[in-house]
């Protein structure tokens, strides 16, 4: 090998990287474009997915889709960034190592081991004591009590947004680390020397100056809940359906994928599983191009 | 005055309190979902589990061995296609700057790719393969998940590949050998144990993936393990009992569980003491 050729076949191989991105969205836009052309925009706003009738409007499986994971951020938002400022500014080093590295095995464990202690914890969990006390409290409120209506079956989005809020906290937490990593000490040391007490540090030094990295986390965390497919699969209750209450069972762009790959026959309902896909993976695409700038601006304010 | 001080530092307490009270709550599903794993998975741990096929509903006994031996086939496949995609691109990329542009946009997909949700790899693949093939495919599955270990391995490996000394490159270029064996025989090992961190991340990331393999390798409940045919993986496996109403079957997940657990953290243990050892 000439090392004019190793140096073409190097450099192909590097370029091939975003032909792929590339050949991923050519693909899946070319085999969603029946549905596409068949429903128009009402793709998006039609809120029927029927296989039986041969409609498909994707809007029940975006809401179930936003819902869970908003849900999600809710959860583990604070819980997480919390965590990241004890990691970074008050546990001593060995701690703070030990933590960080358990919070990475959290991200290691597969998706579908998730769903398994879901099923068999945290749905029983939801059933007998979480969702009967959410109706019991909550649930004759005005308007607040439509979210914690009907059965407490368990399983459906409010399960959903809590595995989702345990599996996103270590993306979260490690984003935030490193952005709070970044500050430089010396505005740190600042605040102490003038007498401001630990909370008064974090507050003035640290938090004001982490705001659009601590954005980039969330929204990291939250384009991950988006495409996770297998426990949301498993403890949504799969139905795509509108509903205000948080017990109903739901439905969302992956896990309606990951319902229905098997029993797909008909090309239209293929074409517009493949759509959601599509649509799920630019939605990914633009929030993580987005994120990873407001994250990197953060990193590179350092001096 | 001084009260005022009391006041400040005590609140201050509190909050570093609360501080550790939010990373403890992030810690505290790991313990509760590995007990768990343990504690259920545990008991049907026994040679048959590694040794024997998946008996039919009804009848006790059985074993994941088809998963076992499909997760081992699939990551074997799809390591050498990620493996060689990934040290190439980072190798690209590291020892023959590209232009500007080109190199942000590598460096952008890399990036993109490691946070695509994998299910949309599958998707991928079944367009591409599965579709035109009219058939599952052990291959099909490999190819999925390869999209999975790319980028952890590009990315590692292309981080490891930076801090070799220049002056090691010089050398050897020096030496007058041409720079495509400077980069084989020298930078390359001499990065090693980096690359090799990144390839364990990945492809111990890569044998929990369910979803790719959904629309791809799809499951087998039989033994398979021929390139063109559908073929089992635990985490599929797993999927399928755990929502299946049989006990036998949830014991089984359980078990299945617990060993891609183990495999997964005896990795992350391992390549943690690989970078360890070189620092």
């Amino acid at each position: 090998m000439s090392d004019r050729q190793a140096r073409w076949i190097f450099l192909g191989i590097a370029t091939s990287v975003p032909l792929a991105l590339l050949a991923i969205l050519i693909f899946l836009g070319k085999a969603s474009l029946p549905a596409f052309e068949r429903f128009g925009f009402g793709f998006f706003t039609g809120t029927t997915w029927d296989q039986v009738n041969e409609t498909f409007g994707a809007l029940p499986v975006i809401y179930g889709t936003l819902v869970s994971s908003l849900l999600a951020l809710l959860f583990s938002a604070p819980v997480s960034i919390t965590a990241a400022l004890f990691l970074t500014e008050i546990a001593p080093k060995k701690i703070s190592q030990t933590v960080g590295f358990l919070i990475e095995m959290l991200a290691a464990i597969p998706s579908v081991v998730y769903g398994l202690w879901g099923i068999f914890v945290l749905v029983p969990f939801n059933r007998d004591v979480i969702e009967p006390w959410l109706l019991n409290h909550f649930g004759s409120l005005p308007v607040v009590g439509a979210l914690f209506s009907g059965a407490p079956f368990g399983v459906g989005i409010l399960a959903a947004g809590m595995i989702l809020a345990i599996m996103i906290a270590p993306t979260i937490t490690s984003i935030a680390r490193e952005v709070f990593r970044s500050i430089p000490r010396l505005e740190k040391e600042a605040a102490l020397a003038l007498g401001a007490t630990r909370f008064e540090m974090i507050r003035i030094a640290v938090i004001k100056s982490s705001k659009s990295g601590l954005v980039g986390a969330i929204s990291l965390g939250l384009a991950r809940a988006l495409g996770e497919t297998m426990a949301v699969t498993m403890l949504i209750g799969n139905r795509a359906q509108i509903t205000a209450s948080l017990f109903e069972p739901g439905q969302t762009m992956a896990s309606v994928l990951a319902n229905e790959y098997a029993e797909a026959m008909n090309p239209l309902h293929v074409s517009s599983l493949l759509a959601v896909g599509f649509t799920l993976f630019i939605v990914t695409l633009i929030m993580n191009f987005f994120t990873r700038l407001l994250v990197g601006k953060q990193k590179g304010q350092r001096p | 005055m001084i009260k005022r001080t009391w006041y400040r530092q005590t609140l201050s307490r509190i909050f570093s309190f609360a501080l550790f009270i939010g990373a403890l709550c992030a810690i505290l599903p790991l313990f509760l979902v590995f007990g768990l794993v343990i504690k259920e998975g545990f008991s049907g741990l026994n040679l048959a589990f590694f040794t024997e096929l998946p008996k039919p509903v009804g009848e006790t006994g059985g074993g994941l061995l088809n998963g076992i031996a499909g997760s081992l086939f699939l990551i074997a496949m799809s390591g050498v296609i990620g493996i060689t995609w990934g040290i190439g691109a980072a190798v690209g990329l590291s020892e023959y700057s590209p232009p500007r542009a080109l190199d942000r946009l590598i460096r952008i997909s890399v990036d993109l790719l490691a946070s695509t949700p994998s299910i949309i790899f599958g998707l991928f693949v079944y367009v591409v393969m599965v579709l035109p093939m009219k058939r599952f495919s052990a291959l099909s599955g490999g190819i999925a998940l390869s999209f999975v270990v790319l980028p952890i391995v590009a990315r590692t490996a292309e981080d490891f590949l930076k801090r070799v000394p220049g002056s090691i490159r010089e050398a050897g270029l020096a030496l007058g050998v041409p720079k495509s064996t400077v980069i084989l025989k020298i930078v390359l090992p001499t990065a090693r144990n980096g690359i090799l961190t990144g390839i364990i991340l990945a492809l111990s990331r890569a044998v929990g993936e369910t979803a790719p393999l959904l629309f791809t390798a799809f499951g087998n409940q039989f033994w398979s393990l021929s390139p063109d045919q559908p073929i089992a993986a635990m985490p599929i496996q797993i999927f399928n009992y755990a929502i299946s109403p049989f006990d036998e079957w949830h014991k089984l997940a359980w078990t299945g569980a617990l060993v891609l657990v183990s495999g997964v953290l005896v990795t992350s243990l391992f390549s943690r003491w690989l970078t360890a050892e070189k620092r």
